[in-house]
């Protein structure tokens, strides 16, 4: 597993709790859905992951006490992470925001304007998609056209400031 | 017409450029076949059955002379001399080699061209009514609408790994010339409450192996409010669209299991809580758009003298006559017609047009429809701005390149797919079944006689020749080795549209020609006076043409 974000790789500060292993005493733990409950009880700096199913409205409720959402993409292909994230920004969540899976470079910008922060990509996709392609191609398109999104500006707004 | 600005050209400019650098990675082994694939197909490059293929997007249908002449060139330097207009106004090039698709992308961007989207699980081209800015009856240019819709749904970040592919026509009239009833999303333009246009929303129509006509999403919306309501209607369908199997995972398959009501209120509570002024484009942006799609200045016309000429040469050219009478509509000005180039020459391959034929309509257009051409989705031509007084001078410049088929509308303007000539998913020819049967019906007077007919053809059940919503459809299958043909009656993809019933059992090929023969005489024998075949068979019912099929089968 390797994290990238918008300024290349980092360390992957959100150890993840596997299914059956305690949780831990203090600091910081990625814990899956279905120990939510148990988590929130506890003192922890929380993440949380979500499967791709996952309906946004219902993770709401949490977001005071997470510091952390990552989104499950199982392939690259599988593009509902992308309206999972736009959704939790929209909701209000300010925390960091992950996409995890084996998504390629050529979607980093994408999921930048969906309002994730960083990806985090099993080794096999790492090793063929080295990070400067991942920065090369956040920045391929200058602006896009869409608007309220993360990220590049739009080419929208960009015509009303020539107006202005 | 929409011109780019500087940020639409350096918009495709980066985009062609990361292609090519795609094309790079791909072959240095960075991305693999699978994670490029999708990545090739929102380029428009989509591999077939012998080689790839190239579809280009004609936004809305609307091309300029100096387009067509670029596609002409293409044609030429790329692959072998011709390409074939498409049911969704894009043109396809079947013969590319993939080295050459980023030249050519190139190519196309050096006159705002571009194949964005024109495959794969995305946004597709928006589609329009040919007749745009032209009608008589229309409410509002549609594609000031679909322009919109093209900019916000290029790239878009959150819906560009959709479940499947997702299309979106527009019209401005109620006479839909659009098909918007058989797309995942249809936006008619009607008048509010206050008089003030906005939309009609549609939702969940398609064709394919379920076909559905759609559904009223939302009976009107505010025309400043469609960028957010699109959106909130493709998050919905992003979210909770089926992916366990790609058959299941379009939007008509959603609305069809959560109902029209449940969807509805999934989208309106989405769009009453989401930043619409966020996401909306700002009214300046719209009147920007709007501004490109005024009405050409057609110079004023001594509309008697026109029309007296063209009454005098039609007396003496009678194919002249026929095809003033059928391949040309009412303009909203006085003392101008909208022209259609028939693509369906008799035995030829329904929307193919050589290098030579674009560059004819290139110059006619340029010199006698304000410089201005549209590609149907019924795979013809259309010259929207043709005074009356120069109709004659076009037929003859379009005969001189067999150009002149008056048939638009009648039995001959047959719509078909590749098929197996050219698609990998075909189970059955569909071409050559569209040249059989127009060689037989090949006879003018005949034509005539039959009236209005849409016959449509496709080469397996994915349905892209429509066959559905065919007057008469014919759908390909593969039957234990051998091509099987079903026959639908009574589809349509207008304002009344509905989808086609099976006859019964299939035919061989070789009796496809005699079947739409029986199913036609049965028709002229038993309509009323000015009845059309699509009339007659509501009327009629299945039942006689049944008969008339399998009484001695
Ligand atoms: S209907 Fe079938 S054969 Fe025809 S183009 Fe579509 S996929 Fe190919």
């Amino acid at each position: 597993m390797r994290i990238i974000d918008a300024t290349g790789p980092i360390d992957d500060l959100w150890p993840r709790i596997g299914a059956g292993e305690p949780l831990p005493e203090a600091g910081r733990a990625l814990v899956e859905r279905d120990r939510l409950g148990e988590a929130l009880a506890s003192g922890l700096e929380l993440g949380l992951h979500l499967p791709p199913d996952t309906e946004p409205a219902d993770i709401e409720p949490h977001f005071g006490r997470l510091a952390m959402i990552s989104v499950g993409f199982p392939s690259f292909a599988d593009g509902r992470g992308f309206s999972i994230g736009r959704s939790l920004r929209q909701r209000g969540f300010l925390g960091r925001l992950r996409a995890s899976g084996p998504v390629i470079a050529d979607q980093f910008a994408y999921l930048l304007e969906c309002g994730f922060d960083e990806v985090a990509i099993p080794e096999e996709v790492a090793r063929r998609q080295p990070p400067e392609s991942w920065l090369s191609q956040s920045a391929a398109i200058t602006f896009g056209y869409q608007r309220g999104i993360a990220g590049r500006g739009s080419i929208l707004d960009q015509r009303r400031a020539r107006h202005d | 017409m929409y011109r780019y600005d500087e940020f639409d050209a350096a918009f495709v400019a980066e985009r062609t450029q990361q292609f090519r650098t795609q094309v790079k990675r791909r072959l240095a082994g960075e991305l693999t076949e699978a994670e490029f694939k999708p990545l090739r197909l929102m380029n428009g490059v989509y591999l077939q059955l012998h080689a790839y293929m190239l579809r280009i997007a004609i936004p809305y249908g609307t091309l300029r002379p100096d387009q067509m002449r670029m596609l002409a060139h293409i044609a030429e330097r790329w692959d072998r001399g011709y390409g074939h207009f498409t049911t969704r106004q894009n043109i396809q090039f079947n013969w590319p080699k993939l080295k050459d698709v980023p030249d050519i992308l190139d190519a196309l961007a050096s006159v705002e061209m571009h194949a964005i989207q024109t495959s794969g699980n995305c946004i597709r081209n928006t589609t329009s009514d040919p007749y745009a800015g032209v009608a008589p009856e229309e409410i509002e240019d549609p594609r000031i609408t679909a322009e919109l819709i093209r900019q916000w749904s290029s790239l878009h970040p959150e819906f560009t790994f959709l479940g499947r592919k997702f299309k979106i026509a527009v019209t401005g009239s109620e006479h839909d010339r659009a098909a918007i009833k058989i797309h995942d999303i249809g936006i008619q333009i009607v008048r509010g409450p206050d008089g003030a246009p906005g939309y009609r929303v549609l939702v969940g129509g398609g064709l394919g192996r379920s076909p559905f006509i759609a559904k009223e999403l939302r009976g009107f919306l505010p025309k400043a409010d469609l960028l957010p309501y699109l959106e909130a209607a493709l998050r919905v369908y992003n979210l909770h669209g089926r992916r366990d199997n790609k058959y299941k995972a379009r939007i008509k398959i959603l609305v069809h299991e959560l109902g029209i009501e449940e969807y509805a209120r999934q989208v309106e509570a989405e769009f009453a809580r989401m930043d619409r002024a966020a996401v909306a484009a700002p009214a300046e942006e719209v009147a920007r758009i709007a501004a490109y799609f005024a009405l050409p200045e057609l110079p004023a016309r001594d509309t008697e003298a026109d029309a007296a000429e063209t009454r005098r040469m039609a007396a003496m050219e009678p194919e002249f006559a026929a095809w003033l009478e059928q391949n040309t509509a009412p303009h909203r000005v006085p003392g101008y017609r909208a022209v259609t180039v028939s693509l369906k020459p008799i035995g030829g391959a329904p929307g193919d047009a050589t290098a030579e034929q674009m560059r004819v309509m290139a110059d006619v257009a340029e010199h006698h429809s304000a410089g201005e051409l549209r590609i149907t989705h019924e795979q013809n031509v259309v010259l929207p701005h043709v005074a009356e007084g120069a109709l004659f001078k076009v037929w003859r410049a379009l005969r001189a390149e067999g150009l002149d088929t008056a048939n638009k509308g009648l039995v001959t303007d047959i719509i078909a797919c590749p098929g197996l000539d050219y698609c990998a998913l075909a189970t059955a020819r569909s071409i050559p079944v569209a040249q059989d049967i127009a060689n037989r019906f090949a006879e003018p007077r005949r034509q005539r006689e039959i009236g209005p007919l849409s016959i449509k053809i496709s080469g397996c059940i994915n349905a892209c020749g429509h066959h559905h919503v065919g007057h008469i459809g014919i759908l390909g299958i593969d039957k234990a080795g051998v091509e099987s043909y079903q026959i639908t009656l009574g589809g349509d993809a207008t304002e009344t549209a509905s989808l086609g019933d099976r006859t019964g059992p299939g035919f061989g090929y070789d009796e496809v020609p005699g079947v739409i023969e029986r199913v036609v005489d049965t028709y002229i024998a038993l309509r009323e006076p000015g009845e059309t075949f699509l009339a007659a068979y509501r009327r009629l019912g299945m039942a006689p043409f049944k008969e008339a099929l399998y009484a001695d089968h």
